[in-house]
């Protein structure tokens, strides 16, 4: 969603012509014996919008702290625009952070809250509050300006908070779960929003989320984290299409999965005999794999299609409709295979009627094509 | 079911007699307090009043009924004389003012004390945060007595501190301590800071750490993160600490009794000595009416100044 246009300018992790704009170097953070963040490397550039995607406790949240100064790794370097920010403290760093209970200052109104950070430099009054007008302005909270912050909604403290994290334009804006504490429509407009924000404004975001959904739309690339380490980043099609293990395609979205081993191991195929799957599963491009090697095979609900008749496709198994979950755009089919094991499959409901659906309680073939899903060895 | 319904019924019919008769639930918590306030405190309050608007006799109780009735007339007597005459002589209003300044300073060095300490407590982790706290409310578990007495074992000229400052040769002669103003003053720091602590323990403990965190986020250093956000959210703590302090200070007698010198001439010893040196009750009620009237005012409108202040 985030891309512009000029592609190749745009992707600067994958020319490798510019400096990175963050650089994390082999950071580890203890506490006591607790490893939050377990040498952790990653380069950010500017401009980007970057996701640190995980379930609660991955250290995630850890690791923004440390950008932010709150934090001090216990090893490791942590570079921000060339500058080593070992033992800075946040209020001299080129910083701001969005908290995720947004910590507004009760005490004062809207337009005090925003001034807040430019006050501390010593900016004069008058030209503080210009600067505050307009960017209350261009997250749409002119009018609110005298209020205190309980007298708002959640959405209109959210854009408080933004607002007085981006007026003093920093070179890097941390956001911790940005949009946690509202609800699903509004976290979606909200979503766009702060992606068209962050386009204009050209600053470089790290977000901190655990909603998957919300870091596949914001983001130009995502940092998957588990137990304190970082498992694997690209771009969100990357993410979703190749992902790197079995943590990072069940983690992200929702797949279904086969152990089995390598029976045939051609370079144009190899076929993975699996007695999950009660058969061989046809993988239509070579694999860097020994014979009769270990792996797992990950297929997504919605690349797989369901018929009455045996279909043509080589990865074909009949199976028994357990349940269908309506969703509303699409319907969710749980099947059941011969072995016993499960499947989920999706389809779209394009049309409003169809009288002919595969419904409860039928035997249909599951079929996917050669290419549909991903082969994992770890 | 139906072991459990009956009880209930009965409830209910119980309920809804207490509703015919105006009574709820809420009313009647509420009320079991304000009789207490009532007969304990305004009835006494007004007997109080009563007295020193009579006038003073050499008699039992040593004063004249402000009522009498002939059989044909009620004859009423008020007598502001007493009031007047806490105007005429310096005494009174000096000790007035003595104690307010004395009540004042002490709530403010109390304040000046406990705001590390109870700062320091509120961001202790939660296990020392209790033994800290028990700590600060231990010697209540001593007689207040016992503890101001101890302070003169202190404070005498041959007492633990000028010993030990002779003994470690920074004087030679024992320094006044005993008797003095600072004495009182000591006295009173040390009695009241658990007050002080207290309140201000409870509003800064609440004061989320995200707050500060956010502060030094925007560029404000310790410093100003103090004066900008916990300073002003620890407000209300403040107001309730210093009032807790200040009040009770302002009528206090013990303290200035035992620790005092001739010229601390506060309002409680003031009140004690007419009552029972001069056994004059009705000056001596005077006196603890002028002092509420003189307390209460200010309070009030703090109070209120506070509200609206909150309301905003």
């Amino acid at each position: 969603m985030s891309q512009p246009s000029s592609v190749a300018s745009a992707k600067p992790w994958v020319s490798g012509e510019a400096a990175p704009f963050v650089r994390i170097v082999k950071v580890v953070k203890k506490f006591g014996d607790f490893t939050a963040v377990n040498d952790v490397s990653l380069d950010i550039y500017k401009g980007e919008l970057f996701c640190l995607l995980g379930g609660s406790g991955c250290g995630k949240s850890t690791l923004l702290r440390m950008l932010a100064g709150f934090e001090e790794p216990t090893e490791g370097r942590i570079e921000i625009d060339g500058q080593d920010m070992a033992g800075i403290p946040p209020y001299e760093r080129p910083t701001n952070m969005m908290f995720q209970s947004y910590a507004l200052f009760p005490h004062m109104s809207v337009e005090k809250n925003v001034a807040y950070g430019l006050r501390r430099d010593g900016m004069g009054k008058a030209e503080a509050m210009e600067r505050v007008g307009q960017m209350l302005a261009m997250v749409q909270l002119g009018k609110f300006a005298a209020r205190k912050p309980h007298q708002l909604s959640g959405g209109q403290r959210q854009r408080v908070a933004l607002a007085r994290a981006l007026v003093k334009r920093p070179k890097l804006l941390l956001l911790d779960e940005p949009l946690g504490a509202l609800d699903k429509k509004l976290r979606e407009e909200t979503q766009f929003e702060l992606i068209k924000i962050q386009e204009t404004l050209g600053v470089t975001f790290i977000v901190v989320t655990h909603d998957q959904e919300e870091a596949m739309t914001l983001a130009t690339r995502i940092g998957v984290m588990h137990a304190g380490e970082i498992v694997q980043v690209g771009e969100p099609s990357e993410i979703y299409e190749h992902p790197n293990s079995r943590f990072v395609a069940d983690f992200i979205g929702s797949v279904n999965m086969f152990e089995g081993r390598v029976s045939e191991d051609e370079p144009e195929y190899i076929r993975i005999d699996s007695p999950e799957a009660g058969g061989e599963i046809h993988v239509g491009h070579g694999v860097t794999c020994t014979l009769n090697q270990k792996l797992w095979y990950a297929v997504r609900p919605e690349k797989l299609r369901l018929t009455r008749d045996r279909p043509q496709a080589r990865n074909a198994f009949p199976v028994y409709v357990e349940d269908v979950a309506y969703m509303g755009n699409s319907s969710v089919f749980r099947l059941k295979l011969d072995t016993g094991k499960y499947m989920h499959a999706a389809k779209p409901n394009l049309t409003r009627y169809d009288e002919d659906a595969i419904t409860w309680h039928e035997n249909v073939w599951v079929s996917w094509d050669d290419t549909a899903g991903v082969v994992l060895t770890l | 079911m139906t072991d459990a319904a009956e009880p209930s019924i009965a409830r209910g019919r119980t309920a809804a007699l207490l509703r015919r008769l105006g009574l709820r639930g809420r009313t009647l918590v509420i009320a079991v307090p304000f009789l207490w306030l009532l007969v304990f405190f305004l009835i006494p309050f007004l007997v109080v009043a009563k007295i020193s608007l009579s006038e003073a006799a050499i008699a039992r109780p040593p004063y004249l009924p402000i009522w009498e009735w002939d059989g044909l007339r009620l004859l009423l007597t008020l007598n502001f004389e007493n009031f007047t005459y806490l105007w005429s002589d310096a005494l009174y209003v000096n000790a007035y003012f003595f104690s307010i300044r004395v009540a004042f300073v002490s709530a403010l060095i109390a304040l000046l004390v406990g705001y590390p300490m109870a700062y320091y407590i509120a961001r202790s982790p939660e296990p020392r945060r209790t033994l800290l706290l028990t700590l600060v409310i231990l010697p209540f578990w001593t007689s207040f007595l016992l503890r101001v007495y101890a302070w003169q074992g202190f404070l005498r000229s041959n007492g633990v501190i000028n010993n030990f400052l002779i003994w470690a040769g920074i004087i030679d002669q024992p320094l006044v301590m005993l008797q003095t103003n600072g004495a009182v003053y000591v006295g009173i720091v040390y009695t009241y800071l658990p007050f002080m602590i207290l309140p201000l323990y409870a509003t800064l403990v609440k004061l989320e750490e995200s707050l500060l965190e956010a502060s030094a986020d925007l560029g404000a250093r310790p410093l100003a993160t103090f004066f900008h956000v916990t300073l002003p959210l620890s407000m209300p703590g403040i107001i309730a600490g210093f009032m807790l302090v200040f009040i009770p200070a302002i009528g206090e007698f013990v303290i200035p009794e035992l620790l005092g010198g001739p010229d601390t001439l506060m309002i409680g010893r003031v009140l004690w000595n007419e009552f029972f040196s001069n056994r004059d009750w009705p000056v001596a009620s005077a006196v603890a009416i002028a002092m509420l009237v003189a307390l209460v005012v200010p309070i009030m409108l703090l109070r209120s100044a506070q509200a609206r202040a909150e309301s905003d």
